[in-house]
């Protein structure tokens, strides 16, 4: 079941929109900068709705059923969150409006702003990277603007455990330092004894997830970041799994002294096929006068009497890292994270990180005696096991995950993080059911089963999938990344 | 308003399972001091208490549909066909994530793969990638891949100061941390003499855009040729609507070519989401940052799409990645995708034409008031800069109370000899009777 192209349908001289002609005085041409052709597709409207509808029914989502890929929380994207963003005073403001006539945008900014402060304990917060990558590069440049600042330029060493997410290292050569992996303990926490070895005058700071990508709180977290605090350096947050974190405890309090925080996952923005997403960073008061900006003050009238409402401006932070981003950040997608905090209020997000956690624990404990488990101990959202079976040495995780897709679910994470081999990482988040988890955990465990009785179903997986298993190595030899005419394609061969 | 579905019972029987008696002891590894604080929050809102807020909130704009705007700089108010909003919201689509899993993620693949060969028609380059977070952070990236293309010998970019003033500023942050001296010409009317003039043979790129920051069109194939007998590259920014009209940076020797999609159909919303373009020759696909999807068959030898060229990228190659980018602005290039179909060739072409000839109207218009005058030496696409008979920000805020019109952008923030210089823009979403108010509303500002 394939479709075609856009360009392989249609027609020389058809148009799928019609547009008013024009009402004014044609102008001159500048003849010489005026191109020949434009080779876009040549379609009609319904040919455009019936080709994107077709694709769209080629995709899996969380409204079609669990989709429990670990470390990307993909929970249930409130419907009416989507109206909200929709209506035109926040659609249809333009960036660069006055700031009079955008008061209700500000206040929106600023009441997120201190919302997000006050779920992670931070002093405050900056709203303009746009996704969790971004943030990262905001707080590592954050901690290097606070070492020069003091004139420490020779702290260029920043210590990142061998779970972590390959953004962190990749986030920490972009801002000029020098990434050094650090080992995991027995029980998954970060080995303190390594961790000792790099505590000098080098060290600029430390990036940790906790939990962190094994599904793991670290059991010795407030150790670890007064180590790092002692010998100079600075602790960074990476925000990805606060989903385990709302209201059971605050990263601030940890010791953390910056973060960034993933809008799409824990506050539940959908995640768009790959996007957007929004990564705001909080600090504490030691770094939050290096945040990007602008950010959003509020200005509280002199008390007259009078009940005048505050007023709201955007503003540079002191020692700005400067800007990372045209305009605001991806508003958009904070308007929906903040209707979800709206909406769930202080024991709501309490609850769905409880839940969260709860469902993720149950998860593990049904499939502990169906797949092995690397670390054997309470879970926090999400719980990593390995994709291996008894008997059936030919199966890999991949096999498992890909047969998930015939029983109706979405495969989890696999091969990270990259100290579990055959990881399968699993985040069924708060949203799904007792029944879907059961539903779920049965699909594993029959799966188990098949890998040692006819492990051609598994090698074979999906079988029920629009396509089957693609030729990824041909993809990226025989790079084709464009249509191009059939006449055109041989020349193109890269 | 909460989204978790068990009941009491069955929590009861979860914890029984797992083999704790309550959820507060599935944290007992967090430090018991620090464990369930308070957090201050407003109250939880039902449903129709979230609309009613939230609406009031979007009610203290003033948004652009009710408004007549010539605002623009950066963020484009364009029309935005029906069936774009339709298409995005296909819960299919929106509610999927990165398609690691290409079996049950044909739809995003192929709608990317599509939006890359639009891309590519579009500029005449060779390549697109998938996206960036916008325009500004697509620039900074194209500098990352201007040097590792020069081996990382070459530290040296040279920059238009008619690049857009928040793109520099972004570009600034990134390489805040590297080792690269980004170099500013002061000449906003960007001479190809004086630019290549700060050219050496420690450059790596120059970047141009064009239409620039005030409108104005540059013909770039001198600039192209005298930076590749110098082994640099060049790297223009350039609006994606106005290449409906004009030759194509592809055509003009550009080895990458970046910009701001939004106006592809997507909102204003404040300035974000939209989404970055990146197209780059051949020779570049693999130094080039971000997703790329490529296409391949399956073991039927069925046409099928899948993320290609991953060895470039974080997840894999960590600290050594062309850059730490993840999630992108999938959704925002399918939106643009979607616009660059249903338009097609003649409806972009006629959308880029329609800009252009209400832009050279009102210029036209604006340049007859008294004490006003419009430069017009250069071509310039649909957007133009006025000399104002007083400081621009002062018009701007008179006109706006007096008749509403949001009549353009000041430049004075931006460029502090500019303060009596106004940037306008018109699209086909300004009639010409509201270019008649616009010049009638400036005439009655200064009167």
């Amino acid at each position: 079941m394939t479709e075609p192209i856009i360009y392989e349908l249609g027609q020389p001289g058809r148009t799928g929109i019609d547009l008013p002609p024009c009402d004014v005085p044609e102008s001159p041409l500048p003849t010489a900068l005026v191109r020949d052709d434009l080779d876009l597709p040549e379609v009609s409207q319904l040919d455009v709705v019936r080709h994107f509808v077709r694709l769209s029914q080629l995709n899996y989502g969380v409204d079609i059923g669990m989709y429990p890929l670990g470390s990307c929380t993909m929970k249930y994207n409130p419907k009416i969150n989507e109206d909200i963003a929709r209506l035109s005073g926040f659609a249809s403001t333009h960036p660069l409006q006055p700031e009079e006539a955008v008061q209700g945008n500000l206040q929106l900014l600023f009441e997120m702003q201190q919302a997000l402060a006050a779920l992670s304990g931070f002093d405050a917060v900056s709203l303009q990277p746009a996704a969790g990558a971004h943030g990262e590069l905001a707080g590592v440049l954050m901690i290097r603007a606070y070492h020069l600042s003091r004139g420490d330029t020779q702290r260029r060493v920043m210590l990142i455990p061998d779970s972590a997410h390959g953004t962190n290292p990749a986030s920490t050569t972009m801002a000029g330092f020098r990434a050094i992996e650090l080992a995991s303990d027995a029980r998954g926490n970060v080995d303190l004894a390594e961790l000792g070895k790099h505590l000098n005058d080098d060290l600029a700071g430390m990036m940790l997830t906790n939990p962190n990508t094994l599904g793991l709180f670290d059991e010795q977290i407030t150790q670890i970041t007064e180590m790092v605090h002692s010998a100079g350096g600075l602790m960074y947050g990476d925000g990805a799994n606060f989903n385990a974190m709302m209201g059971i405890a605050k990263p601030a309090d940890l010791g953390f002294d910056v973060m960034h925080f993933n809008l799409h996952k824990t506050f539940a923005t959908p995640h768009g096929g790959g996007g957007p997403g929004s990564g705001p960073v909080g600090a504490n008061t030691t770094l939050a006068p290096f945040l990007p900006g602008p950010v959003v003050q509020r200005i509280d009238p002199p008390d007259t009497g009078d009940t005048v409402q505050p007023s709201f401006r955007l503003q540079m932070p002191e020692q700005s890292i400067g800007r990372l981003k045209a305009f605001h950040g991806n508003f958009g997608v904070i308007v929906r994270a903040y209707a979800y905090i709206r909406s769930l209020g202080a024991a709501g997000l309490r609850q769905a990180s409880e839940m969260a956690v709860l469902n993720a624990n149950y998860v593990q404990t049904k499939l502990r005696d169906v797949l092995p488990l690397p670390y054997d101990r309470m879970c926090a959202h999400e719980c990593v096991l390995q994709g291996i079976v008894d008997g059936a040495e030919d199966i890999r995780a991949l096999d498992i995950s890909k047969r998930l897709i015939d029983y109706g679910f979405h495969p989890p994470t696999n091969y990270f993080p990259l100290i579990v081999p055959e990881a399968l990482m699993i985040e069924p988040t708060e949203t799904e059911s007792k029944e879907t988890l059961d539903r779920f955990c049965e699909a594993i465990r029959c799966i188990a089963q098949e890998a040692i009785g006819s492990p051609e179903l598994l090698h074979d997986a999906p079988s029920s999938a629009p396509i089957g298993r693609l030729d990824e190595v041909r993809a990226a030899r025989q790079l084709k990344l464009r249509w191009l005419p059939p006449d055109e394609s041989d020349a193109d061969a890269h | 308003m909460t989204y978790t579905p068990h009941t009491p019972k069955q929590v009861s029987e979860m914890l029984a399972t797992i083999g704790v008696d309550s959820t507060a002891s599935l944290f007992d590894t967090i430090p018991k001091e620090h464990r369930f604080p308070e957090v201050d929050l407003p109250p939880a809102l039902s449903e129709p208490e979230l609309v009613s807020v939230f609406r009031k909130l979007s009610e203290r704009n003033d948004d652009l549909e009710h408004a007549t705007s010539f605002l623009g700089a950066g963020a484009y108010n364009h029309y935005i066909p029906s069936i774009v909003d339709h298409i995005i919201s296909r819960s299919e689509l929106y509610t999927a994530y990165t398609p690691y899993q290409p079996e049950v993620s044909q739809g995003t693949l192929q709608a990317i793969f599509e939006y890359q060969s639009m891309l590519c028609a579009l500029t005449g380059m060779d390549a697109s990638n998938a996206s960036h977070y916008d325009g500004a952070t697509a620039l900074a990236e194209a500098i990352i891949t201007a040097i590792a293309a020069g081996r990382g010998r070459r530290r040296r970019v040279v920059m238009a100061s008619s690049v857009h003033p928040q793109y520099r500023q972004v570009c600034d942050t990134y390489t805040s941390g590297m080792d690269v001296d980004i170099v500013t010409s002061d000449d906003t009317l960007v001479t190809t003499d004086a630019l290549l003039s700060l050219v050496d043979d420690q450059t790596a790129c120059l970047i141009v855009q064009s239409p620039d920051f005030f409108g104005r069109i540059h013909d770039l194939s001198a600039i192209a040729d005298a930076l590749h007998t110098q082994n640099a590259l060049l790297v223009v920014v350039a609006n994606p609507i106005s290449l409906g009209l004009l030759r194509p940076p592809g055509e003009q020797g550009a080895d990458i070519v970046v910009g701001d999609g939004q106006p592809l159909g997507n909102s204003l919303a404040f300035g974000g989401p939209h989404l970055g373009y990146f197209a780059c020759t051949k020779a570049l696909v693999r130094r080039m940052s971000g997703r790329l999807v490529g296409e391949t068959v399956d073991h039927a030898e069925n046409r099928g799409y899948v993320l290609t060229l991953s060895t470039r990228e974080q997840h894999i190659r960590r600290g050594k990645a062309s850059s730490n980018i993840c999630t992108n602005q999938g959704l925002n290039a399918l939106a643009a995708a979607v616009y660059l179909s249903v338009m097609g060739k003649q409806g972009l072409a006629h959308v880029a034409r329609l800009c252009y000839h209400k832009a050279h109207h009102a210029a036209a218009l604006i340049d007859g008031l008294a004490g006003f005058c419009v430069d017009s030496t250069h071509s310039f696409f649909h957007e133009f800069v006025v000399e104002c008979p007083c400081d621009a920000d002062r018009i701007r805020d008179r006109v706006y109370a007096q008749s509403g019109i949001v009549v353009g952008y000041p430049l004075g923030s931006d460029y502090v000899d500019m303060a009596k210089r106004l940037l306008v823009c018109v699209t086909e979403m300004n009639s010409a009777e509201q270019i008649a108010d616009l010049a009638r509303a400036l005439e009655e500002a200064t009167a």
